[in-house]
């Protein structure tokens, strides 16, 4: 009954009342294009003016080229600097042994080469560093991007990028001086030097950058879902924890892998507060000797250049690269699966 | 409550329905004025909406329709600096008395939005959220599958209820988004430009939904397509921009009327196209 009177009405109707393109009138593109070409055409100055643009064009690209050529070059020449003394390391002792052996005794009289206990401490500060900052750094993040208001954000964000920018060293001390004699006072067997000190203050450098890629990831779940999920009577709540939070998920997981990658390979925090002995096992109140801490020690300490001593520090280093980089490639795999997830 | 420049302006609602005597209206508004910020969107609107029937909104860009349609689930307050005076009324009772909690009128009323927005989960988890956070206890998969005959995507989907709710069409993820509001049983049902996204096979089909829902639920839909709204809707309302940039509800009134014999000049330039 409806039909018939719009039928009446559509003639008159001009384009803009019509949402439906499919009816709009087309104006001939080709038509346009004939009628605004100027009469006579300077072909000798329009080939000049393309040059001209061709030149500029080319050297922006080139300019552009060679500062990203810095970095792959870089990277190239570190990789190759490890990769030589480290071969040469492996000449003189058995990878298999290296990867395998438990004692770290490279600078003592009767030698061994077991890096285990190193990457065992390397992993148990980690680990602890990793408790710490990403349950904080999460909900640090979760709260950020849904529930603080617009002016409690404005305090809380730069006072996390603060958290961000303090030297390592100071935390290193803060630390040795300040969290030691806590846990000391908590747990009287604590070691001076001990991982659990160490391993919660690193977490607490690493937090900001736990917080802010996760706060990241929750922002780029689209508001769409949001919307649609408060309007079926999801509280705030239900809203994050059951749609934003499994939708940025891999994201926050690239963050925490990125964190252990930077706890990992944090070294002045270690140096101080860890101390410098290599020993396997998972009491974090005794000393332990992470990897990092280890090529600190060499490069500062009186080991002749040039010895099977020194070039520890490149098969340490060599593994540690390593390591961080499978953590890297491992969270970029994942930030890129989680960029199509919406698409 | 009211300010004096409302006051003065009060004779752009044209068309009261309350003046027909109607008093079986589901959802009422009363001087109802809206602002993000600095900006005034709405202007004293009073429009009354009957159950069971379908109610279009139309009007040009920036007239506040979607503002306007969410002011019945109370949406509009997700986003910082919206503010609302004068009263939405749900069955007899204001939903923005301070005791109403916005969590339980939109578990009331529903929403379909302008572009299909699935959750990044299987189809079966998209249909069930919605009873899940309202605590539902009992045999979900009978929820899920109800509710997505009643969206008319059960033949096309059963056979793939694992599936993620994205690898659907367009067409599909948006019968699927109506498929999840339906699952908490609301009585209302808002649609903002459900259609605007999708292919007119796909329009076609979601239109025929609207007329099948509407023996069991009250629709309000935002549209920009006129004709959509002649074909699917009882009553129509159109909105315009006043002097002011609010937008105001012109003229509300039978669908065929109001297209056939507008009242109002605006609400004829407009249908008929003379709109600058």
């Amino acid at each position: 009954m409806v039909r018939p009177l719009l039928t009446a009405h559509r003639d008159v109707r001009p384009k803009n009342a019509m949402d439906n393109a499919k009816s709009l009138p087309r104006a001939h593109p080709a038509a346009d294009a004939a009628a605004s070409e100027p009469a006579g055409f300077d072909f000798a100055q329009s080939r000049r003016d393309s040059l001209r643009r061709k030149l500029v064009e080319r050297s922006v690209h080139a300019v552009l080229f060679l500062c990203a050529l810095i970095s792959v070059l870089t990277t190239t020449g570190i990789v190759i600097t490890l990769l030589g003394e480290t071969i040469q390391f492996f000449g003189e002792v058995p990878i298999v042994d290296f990867l395998t052996g438990t004692r770290w005794t490279p600078l003592f009289a009767s030698k061994s080469f077991g890096v285990l206990p190193l990457v065992n401490g390397t992993i148990v500060v980690a680990l602890v560093a990793i408790v710490v900052a990403v349950p904080i750094g999460l909900l640090t993040a979760i709260f950020l991007s849904e529930f603080a208001p617009a002016r409690l954000r404005s305090v809380i964000k730069p006072v996390l990028e603060v958290l961000a920018g303090i030297p390592t060293v100071v935390y290193g001390y803060f630390a040795l001086q300040f969290v030691t004699p806590i846990l000391r006072d908590i747990f009287p067997q604590t070691q001076i030097f001990n991982v659990a000190s160490a391993g919660i203050v690193m977490g607490f450098m690493i937090l900001p950058m736990m917080a802010s890629i996760s706060e990241d990831a929750l922002r780029a779940v689209p508001r769409d879902l949001r919307e649609g999920a408060f309007a079926l009577g999801a509280t705030r709540f239900e809203v994050v924890s059951r749609v934003v939070v499994p939708g940025a998920l891999s994201g926050i997981l690239a963050a925490v892998i990125l964190s252990i990658s930077r706890a990992i390979g944090e070294t002045m925090i270690v140096a101080i507060a860890a101390g410098l002995q290599p020993q396997m096992g998972f009491d974090l109140l005794r000393s332990m000797e992470t990897m990092t801490a280890y090529i600190v020690q060499v490069s500062l300490g009186d080991t002749p250049q040039g010895g099977i001593e020194f070039r520890t520090i490149f098969a340490v280093g060599t593994l540690l690269f390593v390591m961080t980089l499978v953590m890297n490639l491992l969270s970029d795999l994942l930030v890129r699966r989680y960029r199509e997830a919406y698409e | 409550m009211i300010n004096l420049r409302i006051d003065a302006q009060t004779t752009d609602a044209v068309t009261t329905p309350s003046e027909n005597g109607q008093t079986d209206a589901i959802l009422m508004t009363r001087n109802l004025n809206f602002w993000y910020g600095s900006a005034y969107v709405l202007e004293n609107v009073n429009c009354d909406v009957r159950p069971r029937e379908v109610t279009a909104i139309i009007g040009p860009s920036g007239c506040g329709k979607s503002t306007f349609l969410r002011c019945f689930n109370r949406m509009n307050e997700l986003i910082p600096a919206a503010r609302l005076e004068g009263s939405v009324v749900f069955r007899n009772r204001d939903i923005y008395d301070r005791t109403v909690d916005p969590v339980e009128v939109r578990r009331q009323v529903g929403m379909v939005f302008q572009k299909p927005n699935p959750f990044p989960k299987s189809i079966y988890d998209n249909v069930a959220y919605g009873p899940r956070v309202n605590g539902y206890k009992g045999d979900m998969d009978e929820v899920v599958e109800t509710s997505l005959k009643r969206a008319a995507l059960w033949d096309e989907v059963k056979d793939d209820l694992k599936k993620s709710g994205l690898a659907l069409s367009g067409g599909q993820q948006q019968r699927l988004c109506i498929a999840r509001a339906l699952a908490v049983q609301p009585d209302v049902l808002l649609m903002d430009e459900p259609c605007s996204a999708l292919d007119p096979i796909a329009t076609t089909r979601i239109e025929d939904l609207i007329r099948e829902l509407r023996e069991q639920l009250t629709i309000i839909i935002v549209t920009h397509n006129m004709q959509q709204a002649a074909r699917i809707s009882d009553r129509t309302a159109f909105f315009t921009v006043a002097e002011s940039g609010a937008g105001v509800l012109v003229e509300f009134n039978d669908t065929q009327k109001l297209f056939t014999t507008p009242t109002d000049p605006r609400t004829e330039a407009y249908i008929t196209g003379r709109f600058g």
